[in-house]
Parts: C-alpha cells; sequence; structure tokens
C-alpha cells in the first residue's frame, strides 16, 4: 500500500517535471524563435497587415474588415452605412468585449443561426431589402435576383474583409453617382481590386473593401 | 471557373500533397517510435524528468505515466487561468471563473479545445502560449503515443511490454511536431497570419477613430492547433479569423496540417507490423470514408437548401469569402473526421444535411483519418470488432495481425466503443430533462436540439467544434462537457493500452488458408461496413430528431 502511493507520487513528481521541461520548450523557446524569424523575414505581415493611405496615415489591417459609417446622430441606435463608399458585408456575429472592460475589444463570431432560423430568416429579407434600396439609382434598378449571397449574410468571424466581385460590381452605379464618377472609372477600379483565385484554383474570387476604398478616395480627390 | 470544379481542384491538390507526404512522414515516424538511439536535446529533457527512457513498461505502468502527465496538466492548467489575473505578461486579463477554467483545462488536456470563453477577451499571452499551446503539442504526443503502444501490441509477442511512455511523449514532441510546427508557422506568416507580442493595440480606422487589436504569438500556435487536430482557436472566430488563417492558400495549408499526420500514421502502423498492405488497407478504409463524407458535404452546401439559404441565393451565413462554400466545407469534414474541431466556417449555420453530416463524422469515433493517434487506436479497434463479426460468421476464432482476438481483447474493445455513445446520449438526455440548460440554445426545434447532441458529441469525441449557437459558458455545461471530454479520452485510453498488453503477451498465430485476410479490399469494405453500421445503429435516433428532422423540412 505504502509502496504503491509511494510509486503514484514518483510518477506525478515526473509528470510535473516532464510538463514544466516541455512548457519551457513548447510555451516559450518555440514561440519565441518563430516570432524572432517572422519579424525578421516577414515584420509587415506578422504584425498584422497594416495598410496606409495615401496621406501615410494607417487607415487598418488588408485582413481586417471595417465598417463605413456615417457618424452615430443623436437618438441613433444603429449608425447608418455612409453610402459614399463600398459596403462591407454585413456583420451580426460580432460581440463587444463584456469581460476586461479597460479595452474595448472587437469579439470575432458568426451569428450560428440555422437556415431556418427567423431571426435569419428576417436579417436576409431586410439585408436584401436595403441592398436593393441603397444601391438603385435613377438609371440602374437593382433587381433583388441580382443581389449575390455575400451581401445578405453574415461572415464566419465577422470581420471578412472581402466582398464577392459581384456584390463590388453591383455596387458601382451607386459609388458612381455619390462621388461624381462615371460608372466606368469606378466600373474599372472595382476590376483592378479584383483579386482572382490563387493559382487559378485556390480560394474564391474577392474585392478587398478596405483596399478599393483607399484606391476610391485617391481617385476622388485626382478629381 | 465554376465554384465546384474549383472546389474539387482544391480537393485533388489536398490528395495529391498529402500523397506525396505518406511516405515520408510515415516512415519517419515509424523510425522515431523504433530507434534505439536518443538525440542529446533529448537525454537532456530525460534527466530533467528523471526518467529512463530505456525502461520497457508493461500496459499498467505506460497507462500511469500518461494519466500523471494529464493529471498534472489539468492541474497546471487550471491554476494558470485562475492565477491570470496575479501574472504578468497577461494583459490586464482577469482570472477565469473556476467553471470554465475547469472546462478548459480539461478540454486542452483532452486534446478537444472546447472554447466556451473568447479568446479575445479572457485569455492573455501567458495562457494562450505559455498553457494552451502548450498543451496543443503534448496532448497530440500523447494521442500518438498510446497509438503507438497499440502497434507495438500487435507488434511485439510474448513480452507485455509496450515501450517507454517518456520516451514516446518527448520524441513525438521534438522529432515530429516541433520540426513541422516551425516550418508550417513561418509559412502561415508568409501567408499573413500574425506573429507577435504587442498586447492589445489601437491601429487607425478609415473613416477616422481607431480600433483595439489583439496581439499575439498566432501562427506558432495555429500550426500546432491543426497539426495535432486540437482546435482551439486564439481567437473566437478561429481559423475563420483573418489573422489565423488570412487566404485560400493558408487554407488549404491548415487542412493539409489536419490531416498529415493522422493518415501517414497508417504508414507507420504498416512499417511497425511488417506489412505495409496492412496499412493501406486502415488507410484505404479511411480514404473511402473521408472522400465520401466531403463529396456529400461539397453537394448539399452548395444545394443550399434552407428557407434563408434560399432567400440569400445561397449557405454563405457563417462563411467567408476568401474561402467561399468549396474550401469552407472540405474544411469542415476534416476538422469533424478528426478530433480537431477548428473551424473556417460556423457548422451551425451549415444545411440541415451538412450539420448532420459534421455530428455523424465526429460520431464515427473520429477515424477517418481521426486525431493524431487516437484516429489510429480508434480505426484500429474497429478492426478487430470487424474481424470478431467476420469470425462469428463463419464460426472461426478470429485473429488480426496474427493475434487472437479472445473473449478478453473482445471484452476491451467493446468497452472502448460504448464509453462515447454513453457519454454523448446521456449527458444530452440529462439536459432536455433538466429546466435549464435548454436556455442556452439559440435555435429552436431540431436545430436548437443539435444544438446540445453536438455539444457532447463534441466534447466526448474531444472534436471541440461547436454548434456554437448554444451559451455553453454555464456552470451545466462547463462541468458536465468537461467531464464528457476527460472521461471520453482517458477511458478508452485505459481499454486501448489493455488490450495493447494482451496482445504483446501472445504468441502469434501461424496464418492459414482460413485466415481472414486483412490487407485486403474485402476487409476494408466489411471495415467501412462495420463503422457504419455500428454508429448508425447507436446514434440514428438521435440523428433523426436534429439534422435529419432539419434536413427533410428543408
Amino acid at each position: 500500500m505504502n509502496n504503491s502511493a509511494a510509486n503514484t507520487g514518483r510518477v506525478l513528481w515526473a509528470g510535473l517535471r516532464a510538463l514544466l521541461v516541455l512548457t519551457v520548450i513548447c510555451g516559450v523557446l518555440y514561440p519565441l524563435a518563430v516570432t524572432g524569424i517572422a519579424q525578421v523575414a516577414f515584420p509587415g505581415k506578422a504584425n498584422g497587415s497594416e495598410i496606409k493611405d495615401a496621406s501615410g496615415k494607417v487607415v487598418g489591417s488588408e485582413l481586417i474588415g471595417q465598417t463605413y459609417n456615417l457618424p452615430l446622430k443623436e437618438g441613433e441606435e444603429t449608425p447608418t452605412p455612409d453610402l459614399k463608399w463600398f459596403q462591407p458585408r454585413p456583420s451580426n456575429g460580432l460581440g463587444t468585449n463584456s469581460v476586461n472592460t479597460q479595452y474595448s475589444i472587437i469579439l470575432s463570431g458568426a451569428t450560428n443561426r440555422s437556415g431556418d432560423n427567423e431571426d435569419l430568416i428576417t436579417w436576409v429579407k431586410d439585408a436584401k431589402a436595403a441592398v436593393v434600396r441603397d444601391n438603385s439609382t435613377a438609371d440602374h434598378k437593382v433587381k433583388p435576383s441580382d443581389v449575390p449571397a455575400d451581401a445578405v449574410t453574415s461572415s464566419g468571424s465577422g470581420l471578412d474583409p472581402h466582398i464577392s466581385p459581384e456584390y463590388a460590381k453591383l455596387q458601382a452605379h451607386r459609388v458612381a453617382e455619390r462621388n461624381k464618377l462615371t460608372v466606368d472609372q469606378v466600373d474599372r477600379l472595382v476590376a483592378e481590386h479584383t483579386d482572382d483565385r490563387i493559382l487559378g484554383f485556390i480560394g474564391e474570387p474577392r474585392v478587398n473593401v478596405l483596399k478599393l476604398n483607399i484606391a476610391l478616395k485617391d481617385l476622388v480627390a485626382k478629381g | 471557373m465554376s465554384p465546384v470544379l474549383a472546389g474539387v481542384l482544391q480537393l485533388v491538390a489536398l490528395v495529391v500533397a498529402l500523397g506525396l507526404s505518406y511516405r515520408p512522414l510515415g516512415d519517419h515516424m515509424a523510425k522515431v517510435y523504433s530507434s534505439e538511439k536518443h538525440l542529446r536535446p533529448e537525454k537532456w529533457i530525460y534527466k530533467a524528468i528523471g526518467a529512463n527512457p530505456n525502461v520497457e513498461m508493461r500496459w499498467p505502468a505506460y497507462l500511469r505515466g500518461v494519466l500523471a502527465f494529464s493529471v498534472v496538466g489539468v492541474l497546471f492548467l487550471y491554476l494558470l487561468q485562475r492565477l491570470q489575473g496575479s501574472l504578468p505578461g497577461s494583459l490586464g486579463f482577469v482570472s477565469i471563473d473556476p467553471d470554465q477554467a475547469f472546462n478548459t483545462a480539461a478540454s486542452f488536456v483532452a486534446n478537444t479545445n472546447w472554447q466556451s470563453y473568447y479568446g479575445e477577451q479572457a485569455m492573455g499571452h501567458v495562457v494562450q502560449t505559455g498553457g494552451l499551446a502548450v498543451q496543443n503539442f503534448v496532448s497530440a504526443a500523447v494521442g500518438i503515443a498510446v497509438a503507438v503502444a497499440l502497434v507495438r501490441g500487435f507488434a511485439r509477442s510474448r513480452t507485455g511490454e509496450l515501450g517507454n511512455f517518456w520516451a514516446d511523449l518527448v520524441r513525438g514532441v521534438v522529432r515530429i511536431l516541433l520540426p513541422i510546427s516551425v516550418i508550417g508557422a513561418l509559412v502561415l506568416v508568409a501567408c499573413g497570419a500574425i506573429q507577435n507580442f504587442s498586447g492589445i493595440h489601437e491601429v487607425g480606422r478609415f473613416t477616422g477613430g481607431s480600433q483595439q487589436w489583439n496581439g499575439g504569438a498566432v501562427a506558432s500556435q495555429e500550426v500546432i492547433k491543426e497539426l495535432g487536430t486540437n482546435g482551439g482557436g486564439y481567437f473566437n472566430a478561429n481559423s475563420a479569423h483573418p489573422f489565423e488563417n488570412p487566404n485560400g492558400l493558408s487554407n488549404l495549408f491548415e487542412i493539409y496540417l489536419i490531416l498529415v499526420i493522422p493518415f501517414a500514421l497508417t504508414r507507420t502502423f504498416g512499417r511497425m507490423v511488417g506489412s505495409l498492405r496492412q496499412g493501406y488497407a486502415i488507410l484505404a478504409t479511411m480514404a473511402t470514408i473521408w472522400l465520401v463524407f466531403t463529396g456529400l458535404m461539397l453537394w448539399t452546401e452548395f444545394a443550399g437548401r434552407g428557407p434563408a439559404f434560399e432567400i440569400a441565393g445561397g449557405a454563405m451565413e457563417g462563411k467567408e469569402t476568401r474561402f467561399g462554400i468549396a474550401a469552407s466545407a472540405i474544411f469542415s469534414v476534416a476538422t469533424t473526421l478528426t478530433s480537431t474541431g477548428a473551424v473556417n466556417s460556423f457548422h451551425s449555420s451549415n444545411t440541415g444535411f451538412g450539420g448532420g453530416i459534421n455530428l455523424l463524422g465526429m460520431q464515427l469515433g473520429e477515424i477517418a483519418p481521426g486525431g493524431v493517434g487516437s484516429g489510429l487506436y480508434g480505426m484500429l479497434i474497429m478492426a478487430v470488432i470487424a474481424v470478431f463479426l467476420a469470425g462469428l460468421m463463419v464460426g472461426r476464432t478470429p485473429e488480426y495481425l496474427g493475434k487472437k482476438i479472445g473473449t478478453r481483447e473482445i471484452k476491451f474493445a467493446a468497452c472502448y466503443i460504448l464509453v462515447t455513445p454513453a457519454l454523448v446520449l446521456g449527458f444530452t438526455a440529462a439536459s432536455f430533462v433538466l429546466d435549464t440548460p435548454a436556455n442556452s440554445m439559440t435555435n429552436s426545434g431540431a436545430h436548437g436540439f443539435s444544438e446540445i447532441l453536438y455539444a457532447y458529441t463534441s466534447g466526448a469525441n474531444n472534436n471541440g467544434s461547436a454548434f456554437a449557437g448554444l451559451n455553453a459558458d454555464t456552470q451545466w455545461f462547463n462541468s458536465t462537457i468537461g467531464i464528457a471530454m476527460l472521461l471520453g479520452r482517458f477511458l478508452p485510453m485505459v481499454f486501448v493500452l489493455a488490450l495493447a498488453g494482451s496482445l504483446a503477451e501472445q504468441k502469434p498465430v501461424p496464418e492459414t488458408a482460413g485466415t481472414l485476410r486483412t490487407e485486403k479490399p474485402l476487409f476494408t469494405g466489411l471495415l467501412v461496413g462495420t463503422i457504419m453500421i455500428i454508429t448508425g445503429l447507436t446514434y440514428f435516433p438521435a440523428l433523426a430528431l436534429g439534422p435529419l428532422a432539419e434536413g427533410l423540412a428543408a
């Protein structure tokens, strides 16, 4: 009996020592080594792929989606999208920091609603109506069937930096009108900022909304 | 190019990449676990542990090593979270509540990585990098060690000795997981995954003002989270978060990392039992199930049935634009057929049938190809059952790899396959009988039922993915899922090691004309059938109430 207790103690002690050694290797040395190499070899990417606008100011990350809204008016609960800019996908699953409130961190996340969920059906319907309404101009009417799926659904992270090329093209008429540009100019801008699948088959074609809006801002500034 | 064709090509590329790694990695792992030599750094580690790596262990000693190491792991991780508020380098994050800390500690030690917390706002650098990521390595190495012990049980005779747990643990980390992780992490950074220690910092916004971002050692954790089939994300959105999985290429690479060791272990198995063709038969079984499930998932997700998806014009809810439907479907099958549970799209917003495929994948016991190590030993247990059933049909004493499958062996195998269904169905039923657990559901009806069924399926099978509509951060779910994860991980290991010990003691049975040829396609067919029938009979009623009801209504 005593023997087996001592035995158990010895194995647990070995286990603890193993854990501590492996913690030093896998939890300290390994991440430090990788960070060191990454910071030398890919400093921009390792630090979040920040991008600057024409004036040299950091305006975000090319990987993290943003909202392009008008400043919140008094009495308004949800901000109105600023239709001058290309709009991203909905993000109904994003959360706000509730634990460590010295920070205001955005919590990435999805809606987790199923296909037959009433909330989701309402969100999709409302989003579709809004896309049709916002993007129809005097001489260009958007049909509900023109609206691609990504325009009315929330992404997995809620931070999707991209929209589909179809959704970008659909917004061109509105963006041109609001910025007093020709539709051709905006179409060209969208085409220039459309990334095809990697190597022709990996992932999906996409348009980075932040990069597109930065280019749009430049174009408008140039007149 | 159509999205469907692009998806098929991505799948082909994945198969080619896995095929190219199969031989070198499988042979390398066989050498790692057979070699007599110790590398110099390993000798230092053994000295620090105070263990002699050359001592052979019988199964009870091997099991004691596994359990002692894991118990210490749970306690250490629990304390780290409970003390987070007072530790330096925690970014001011507070200590985790007891029930959530228990759940998370159990989860990472059990190779599950169920997340009832939000990574962004709960875990600082110290817990993430020094606690969670470490368990990603070692829980994976423990899984492979147990699988290797079982393989030795088949390969050895008249001994009962299964190897040395400490040597297997250390070698798995030092010679397999770490080297691949270093390279893989740099590949992910090159794609855009972040790797820094800049804490939480302000970054400008396009429309003015600023936003707050988490920095962190993300790429180094991401790679081992996939490679070790762990699955716990740095961020709440897991591999859907652009900092974890920045583009289509990183996505395909992550799927590759998830599958590469579990598939290659069948080669290791073949090498160690002295017949590569036995390994191929197991590989063929795994690959068949994986490809069929992936095909079905692609079909149902592209079809996009379900009221909301039909109005939207496609099942893009919970999916990222850069991955689209195809790459999300391939990922979600890979993650649920292994014990990974990382997600690049949110399974709760899959179509009804899609969610059912995720559930069934885990309920098969995650053996196609399964978690690192756990996939192989799970599949070998099913092979024992299949051989037993075949033996019953012809009235012969069943044997597998030259070992008799007698009463003792079949009892251990039967206990193994009963553990997880008992946990899953028992806890799911209990949750519905009680008043409050059901309040955690976001969706109602069939999908609400699936949320809770999914939670226990994922926990007991050590997957860790979720129908994340369920608010699982309650005392009930934190405690019961925590228990399900621990029992679902370690009870099966007890039976596996006991079986291994019993096999290693036997003397080999010579092969005769009446021996079932387990390296032939016929056996692969029998094995696939056994897996589907056993799982199907166990879970069909529960699946009918959840995903099947939802899918058929759509």
